[in-house]
């Protein structure tokens, strides 16, 4: 087992380094940070003297090596818009995200189980073909417009929740159901998949023919069983979850990881969104690799090798 | 042999191609068979139509700002008007033209963009699979990196370097989508050049370039359909949520985005500013999602 994470792990390494090549060279097209930083009357001893200290004069590969043995030491420069250094910015927003992520993974599960497992047991019927009908209407309906329409109905019209920011449980409702919503169709349809597939298997339909009720059956012999795949699908869902709080959060005011990055963007603060990118990237292949090993100490019947 | 049993592979080609992607006759058969494809064409068929002909369809210019009507609510509400059928927004803009024009816009993006990725990913794909190696280890080790963190991630990264344009946008949603095509496609290429009529062609000395143009790329051309269908839905969230962010169409272009991120401060007393261009969005992608499904049943032997 060890053997095996350990390898994983080292596989993170290229491709964090394929990202950051690529984040880098993006940035490195887009020309000199110099002329943002100094006044636009500097002379050019001056301008000269700050990219010679940038180390900006080096050529691309000796600046993408500089680039990536300052962000080994977690230096991704200073913001220009908060004044500190970009990582401690990221990493102090992190918790709301994470708040909100775990928020809305539990609506997500709330929703999932059982329509899941309700239209694999019941194929067909109208219950599989409303939980069907409404994860194809949720996938064609854009996740920042349903947060709005949320705010519409439940704090303009019946005034009963917060419209946007952080701080009580009522500001987690929305932002948390916009964002599972977001995932919660996927997530239906994989554990209705894997559910059928299961009641599908010789063990189940022995345990039906040696008279157990069904109930039983699909509760102690099918579901748990289908909960293996389900415990790496969650995980698989970071990305999706991520991408989706980057909107989320802007439209309810959320202080998480994504406000800053879409804030960052809008005013060009590159420290900021390089950092974002870098950390937000680690979190979902760690999130990938942890469904990995957990979906192979769940299942005893994948071999490690 | 020569231009013999050139001819006989290219018939087998044939042959195996058509076996995969039917005639038309069967195609519009299976199309009337499946009620949400029906619907799906029905609806695509329609906002194209919208999208072509939106300067005679929409009933105002959809900039033209007037003092005299702002926050005139739908025609069927009080104090609505028949000449705004969906009302006006803050400076009097009609919104059903704004939304009439707003999809020209999320078509040109979500066509243009999918058939930039559609040729990166499609050349990329046949490139690793039929040559494989260390060069397919290479670009599937890319492709791994791309896929490993979400879309819009580097869609962010890009319009911060270059500044939000509606070319800008065209070109990083093409950037960014490219790695289904190239994963699929290597798929395929993978278990279509082990085909008899490849082997054939090899053995006979026909050139690398001609065996993929020739005989694998026709091949994959359903994939591509299929893929490409259900990406332009995907890419048309996607560019409508990054025009609500401020970071995609740029006024006075309207997008379903900004009319939707302009209706967002006004909630409070005109909610069909936010409403219907959401609605738009939904039934647009909805009806995509339709024909691309029905699509892939039709078009995939996976599912056959």
């Amino acid at each position: 087992m060890m053997h095996y994470i350990v390898r994983r792990m080292l596989q993170i390494i290229p491709v964090l380094l394929i990202i950051s090549f690529i984040v880098f060279t993006l940035v490195f097209i887009a020309g000199d940070p110099v002329a943002l930083m100094l006044p636009e009357d500097a002379a050019l001893e001056e301008i000269e003297q700050l990219r010679e200290s940038l180390g900006l004069n080096e050529p691309f590969y000796i600046q993408y090596g500089n680039y990536v043995f300052r962000m080994i030491q977690g230096d991704f420069g200073e913001s220009f818009r908060y004044g500190q250094d970009a990582l401690s910015v990221v990493l102090e927003r992190l918790p709301a995200t994470f708040e909100l992520a775990i928020a809305a993974i539990v609506i997500a599960i709330m929703i999932a189980i059982p329509f899941g497992i309700w239209s694999a047991t019941k194929q067909n019927s109208s219950i599989d073909l409303i939980a069907t009908g409404a994860a194809v209407v949720g996938k064609a309906m854009p996740n920042f417009w349903l947060g709005i329409m949320l705010i519409l109905l439940f704090s303009v019209t019946l005034g009963v929740l917060p419209v946007s920011g952080r701080g009580s449980i009522a500001h987690l409702i929305l932002p948390a159901i916009t964002l599972g919503t977001g995932i919660a169709a996927e997530m239906t349809r994989l554990i209705r998949s894997s559910m059928l597939e299961i009641l599908n298997q010789d063990y189940i339909r022995t345990a039906k023919s040696k008279g157990i009720k069904s109930v039983h059956v699909i509760y102690k012999h099918a579901f748990r069983n289908a909960l293996i795949p389900f415990v790496t699908i969650t995980a698989l869902q970071t990305s999706t979850l991520i991408g989706g709080a980057l909107i989320t959060e802007t439209v309810f005011a959320w202080p998480g990881i994504g406000q800053l990055l879409i804030q960052a963007v809008n005013t060009r603060d590159m420290a900021i969104v390089q950092a974002c990118v870098m950390i937000i990237a680690a979190i979902v292949i760690l999130m990938n690799l942890l469904a990995d090993i957990i979906y192979r100490i769940l299942d005893p019947r994948i071999k490690l090798n | 042999m020569g231009e013999q049993s050139k001819a006989i592979i290219d018939a087998d080609s044939q042959v195996y191609m058509r076996k995969r992607n039917g005639t038309i006759k069967r195609w519009s058969k299976l199309l009337l068979r499946s009620k949400t494809g029906t619907v799906g064409l029905l609806i695509v068929f329609f906002i194209t139509l919208v999208a072509v002909f939106a300067p005679i369809l929409a009933p105002h210019d959809p900039n033209a700002i007037n003092p005299g009507g702002l926050h005139v609510p739908p025609s069927w509400m009080e104090g609505g008007s028949a000449e705004h059928l969906l009302g006006t927004d803050n400076l009097g803009r009609d919104i059903l033209s704004r939304i009439i024009y707003g999809s020209q816009v999320s078509l040109l993006v979500g066509i243009a963009a999918v058939l930039l990725s559609g040729i990166i990913g499609v050349c990329i794909g046949l490139i690793a699979g039929f040559y494989g190696g260390l060069l397919d280890n290479i670009l599937m080790r890319f492709v791994d990196s791309f896929l490993a963190i979400p879309t819009i991630l580097f869609s962010l990264v890009f319009l911060a370097v270059f500044g939000p344009s509606i070319i800008t946008l065209i070109i990083v949603l093409g950037l960014t989508n490219w790695t289904s095509y190239a994963r699929l496609v290597r798929g395929e290429v993978l278990s279509i050049k082990e085909r008899d009529f490849v082997r054939a062609a090899r053995s006979i000395g026909v050139k690398n370039n001609k065996i993929i143009i020739r005989h694998l790329l026709p091949n994959v051309i359903s994939t591509f359909i299929v893929i490409s269908t259900l990406s332009v839905a995907s890419t048309i969230i996607l560019e409508s949520s990054l025009s609500f962010l401020g970071l995609g169409i740029q006024p006075p272009t309207v997008s379903w985005g900004t009319v939707l991120s302009d209706g967002r401060d006004y909630l409070a007393t005109s909610w069909w500013l936010a409403t219907f261009p959401g609605i738009a969005i939904t039934i647009t992608v909805l009806g995509i999602i339709f024909l691309g499904d029905w699509l892939r049943d039709v078009l995939d032997p996976r599912t056959k």
